[in-house]
């Protein structure tokens, strides 16, 4: 808690300016990281700080301006240059090797003349997983664990070698709310210890109850911050109002009284024919269990057209499998689903998305997208020899590309062209794309899974009133998502997930956030 | 456009000095040897003739690997596809010929090499879609496979008893792939050309190319999209096998007309270099299969009269190799370097 002045900083940026074609992504930025501080970087979808992030872990080299590490300036080559001057980073996009265990890919980073200690590696697995109060199987393979558990281990790796700095590129995003205040303790701790940590956020209360310094970046530029000394002395509301002020002001529709409110509350909600037949429903399903996963034992429930419906719980509870299972990819062991009153046979995703039902999913470079295929491939990548774009199984190049020119238009998709490959957009962006392919076609189930996962405040409001809207013109609409704020504002219904099973559906009406709290835990309803 | 065909030429210059200073090393004059290769190889009526007709099974081995590697399967087992199409045909055509007429002939033994090779890569395709084999491996192995097998072919089932040596019997000359104009090449520089065409367009502008794509760029991107990845595992394995199958058909039936036991141009293994040199774009790889065809083809005249052996070739595919894979590393730092 002892932001030290005077003392110089653990690492400082200098003008640090990169470009990208088309792209301004920092633009003469100068930070100071101090050691026993939590510096929040805030920002806008493709303000630049994942850029920033990318040259502090050596992954990146500006094209201006330089780093300085305990006042001596210094290059940064490679990520192995950026570790061992202590500066560990957890990147916003899972960087695991699936077929590995956890403790194999902790043990990825050593030297390979030196004999891998799996003991010794066991045991600080147990130290740090024992700080950071997390419970992995380590030799689980990393492809099995919840997005959640595999950022956990992201974290583990950063602090492998002990780290100096810790930078963490929105960490909280896959992490339930008591995750999130797990890894606030965490940083409190560590940075007690003299760390120097950045923190990345899109949410705004995470940055004011962890950060002890604030900086806001916007368009590639630092628009402004607010110093430990201020921040102490303001209060929540205040805060908040400022950073929003530095973070949208003059965009249209964004402003900060808009924006926070959102975030909190109900929203009043249009009725649906509560009487009507179910667009989709599920009749006891299983689902098989692999090593790590968790399976679905049993579920049941049904979602009428013009309904949302909630799936809250903790990250890793079935959710995965209920939302493949939905969407076709994966099978039911037993159990049977109905899409429109009519059985949906085992036809696997194709043959779902005939019947409407469409999904999002929460795995943005993983399975949603082809990160090496242009921005324009990926929009229609459902559509594949479908018209307009394909005629007679030819592929309307011209066509694609000005359907592309148009949602990037139409949804503030942030990419200097179409042509642009899709792994260069931004984390936020890459999810504006996937929101925009999903809902612009006609369908008659959504299922949403985490669907607001890495937008800043403004294109979150923007997310939920498209889904809000989707679901108002008849769509069956399901939202999976560890965020029960995010469920109280968007759902009608909402059902709780443990250990692969519905604990019990509640109905979003006062008080229904204590019973689903009672329910996340493996309560059974009453 | 420039940087790209840098990116070409300057392995390629590089292996070639590299090569010229062994020669040196070896107390050869590379001067005469390169010379020579030009002459024998381009320049000369008889060697540019040779130069296309070798060009014919290449280019059809490389449209196979053009459709495997761009939907990320490492089929590396064309040459066992190759052969055993071969071996289909030297032993179908003749047989054939005594009842059909050439044509006829011609199209059905083409038509079984393709299915024979297909059926070949059938196991491969299996044990990657059911059990997630690497085709790495079982390419390779069912191609060491296809070579003893087709020597038990050739010597057992299909030899011809009234010739010396094991071989299948012959297809006259007469009923051989036709010969274009007033030269001694067949048409199968047409096919071949033409297939290269077509696979090029096929993965660039059709629905099924660009399937094939993001299989190969992301199979669980593929499995969200709707894409059947099993199926189009197999299509993938088919279409590459089968194309590698009809260039040794295409061997058979216009150059060699028989095919001995121990015959192994083992041509696929140098077409995957080249193949990734073009960076899996057909026009590429047409001007770069020309290429290699003069040096090829030079390489075997120069050789035996300058005195280096044959194998001298295989060197310079290993060090076009080798710079490849260096200018590309190097490419890659200075880009680090300097933009992203
Ligand atoms: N490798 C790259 N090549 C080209 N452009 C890039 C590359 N990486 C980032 N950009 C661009 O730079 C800009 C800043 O991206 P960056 O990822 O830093 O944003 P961000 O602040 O992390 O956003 P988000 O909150 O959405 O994660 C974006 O416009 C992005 O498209
Ligand atoms: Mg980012």
């Amino acid at each position: 808690m002892t932001p030290a002045a005077g003392r110089a900083p653990a690492v400082a940026l200098r003008g640090i300016t990169k470009r990208f074609p088309g792209v301004l992504a920092n633009d003469a930025i100068s930070l100071a990281l101090h050691g026993g501080e939590v510096h929040a970087l805030l920002g806008e979808n493709g303000a630049g700080k994942s850029t920033l992030i990318g040259i502090l872990a050596g992954m990146l080299q500006p094209d201006e301006g330089h780093i300085e590490i305990a006042g001596a300036r210094v290059r940064i080559n490679s990520p192995h240059h950026s570790l061992r001057l202590r500066i560990g980073t957890v990147f916003q996009h899972v960087l695991l090797v699936n077929s590995l265990t956890v403790i194999e890919n902790l043990m990825l980073g050593g030297a390979w003349w030196r004999r891998h200690d799996r003991r010794a590696a066991l045991g600080r697995f147990g130290e740090i997983s024992q700080l950071l109060g997390v419970d992995i199987d380590p030799h689980v393979p990393a492809g099995r664990l919840s997005l959640g558990q595999q950022q956990q281990v992201e974290i583990i790796r950063a602090l492998w070698h002990g780290g100096n700095v810790l930078v963490l590129d929105e960490p909280t995003s896959m992490l339930t709310p008591q995750g999130v205040e797990e890894l606030g303790g965490v940083m409190r701790r560590l940075a007690e210890e003299g760390v120097a940590i950045v923190f990345v956020t899109h949410k705004l209360r995470e940055a004011y109850a962890f950060g002890d310094r604030i900086s806001v970046l916007r368009r590639g530029r630092l628009v402004g911050g607010i110093a430990p000394e201020r921040l102490r002395a303001m209060g929540e509301e205040e805060a908040t109002n400022e950073i929003i002020r530095l973070m949208f002001e003059d965009s249209d529709g964004a402003d900060a009284k808009t924006l926070v409110r959102e975030g909190h509350g109900r929203r009043a909600r249009a009725e649906f024919d509560r009487s009507g037949p179910a667009a989709i429903g599920l009749e006891n399903v299983v689902t098989a269990a692999a090593p790590g996963e968790c399976a679905l034992g049993g579920v049941s429930f049904s979602v009428r057209p013009g309904e949302v419906f909630g799936i809250a719980g903790v990250d890793g509870n079935g959710q995965k499998h209920l939302a493949e299972l939905l969407a076709g990819q994966r099978p039911a062991l037993s159990g049977t689903i109905e899409v429109g009153g009519q059985p949906a046979g085992p036809g696997g995703v194709a043959a779902r998305r005939r019947l409407g039902v469409r999904y999002i999913s929460d795995e943005r470079l993983g399975e949603a997208t082809v990160a090496g295929h242009s921005v324009a491939t990926n929009l229609v990548l459902k559509e594949i020899g479908a018209p307009p774009y394909w005629r007679d199984g030819m592929t309307q190049w011209r066509r694609i590309f000005s359907h592309a020119r148009h949602v990037i238009e139409e949804h503030d998709i942030r990419t200097p062209s179409e042509h642009t490959l899709l792994g260069r957009l931004s984390g936020g962006n890459i999810q504006k794309l996937l929101l925009a392919r999903e809902i612009s076609t006609d369908a008659s189930v959504v299922i949403f899974n985490k669907p607001t996962h890495g937008l800043d405040l403004h294109n979150t409001r923007l997310a939920r009133q498209r889904i809000v809207k989707s679901a108002e013109s008849g769509i069956a609409t399901i939202v999976i998502s560890t965020e029960l704020d995010e469920l109280l504002e968007l759902c009608h219904r909402i059902g709780v997930m443990f250990a692969g099973e519905l604990r019990g559906i509640v109905d979003n009406q006062a008080g229904a956030e204590a019973r689903i709290g009672r329910l996340m835990t493996g309560a059974k309803a009453a | 456009m420039i940087f790209s065909t840098l990116r070409v030429v300057v392995p390629i210059v590089l292996a070639l000095v590299a090569g010229g200073l062994i020669l040196l090393a070896l107390g050869k004059d590379p001067l005469a040897y390169y010379d020579f290769v030009v002459q024998r190889g381009l320049l000369s009526w008889s060697g540019l003739q040779q130069t296309i007709i070798r060009s014919a099974p290449l280019l059809l081995i490389a449209a196979g690997l053009i459709v495997a590697f761009r939907a990320g399967i490492w089929n590396l087992g064309v040459d066992g596809q190759f052969l055993l199409a071969a071996v289909a045909s030297a032993a179908l055509a003749p047989l054939l010929i005594a009842a059909l007429p050439s044509w006829l002939t011609i199209v059905i033994c083409c038509a079984v090499s393709v299915l024979v090779a297909m059926s070949w890569s059938l196991v491969p395709a299996f044990l990657k879609t059911q059990y997630g084999l690497n085709e790495i491996i079982t390419t390779l192995m069912m191609t060491f496979l296809g070579i003893s097998f087709a020597n038990v072919l050739i010597k057992l089932p299909f030899n011809d008893p009234d010739n010396t040596v094991p071989q299948t019997m012959t297809l006259p000359v007469a009923d051989r792939l036709g010969r274009l104009f007033d030269t001694t090449i067949h048409g199968g520089i047409i096919i071949a050309l033409v297939a290269v065409l077509i696979t090029h367009f096929v993965m660039t502008r059709t629905a099924f190319g660009l399937r094939l794509q993001i299989v190969g760029a992301n199979p669980r991107a593929a499995k969200h999209a709707g894409l059947n990845v099993g199926r189009l595992t197999y299509a993938t394995f088919a279409l590459s096998a089968g194309l590698a199958g009809l260039g040794g058909a295409v061997e058979i039936l216009g150059v060699w007309g028989t095919m001995r036991a121990d015959w192994n141009p083992a041509y696929g293994l140098l077409v995957v270099p080249l193949v990734f040199l073009a960076r899996f774009n057909g026009i590429a790889v047409i001007a770069l299969t020309l290429f290699f065809a003069i040096l090829m083809i030079g390489g075997e005249s120069a050789s035996r009269r300058l005195g280096v052996p044959n194998f001298y070739v295989l060197v310079l595919v290993a060090l076009l190799l080798i710079f490849l894979a260096l200018v590309e590393y190097l490419d890659h730092l200075s880009r680090r370097r300097k933009k992203a």
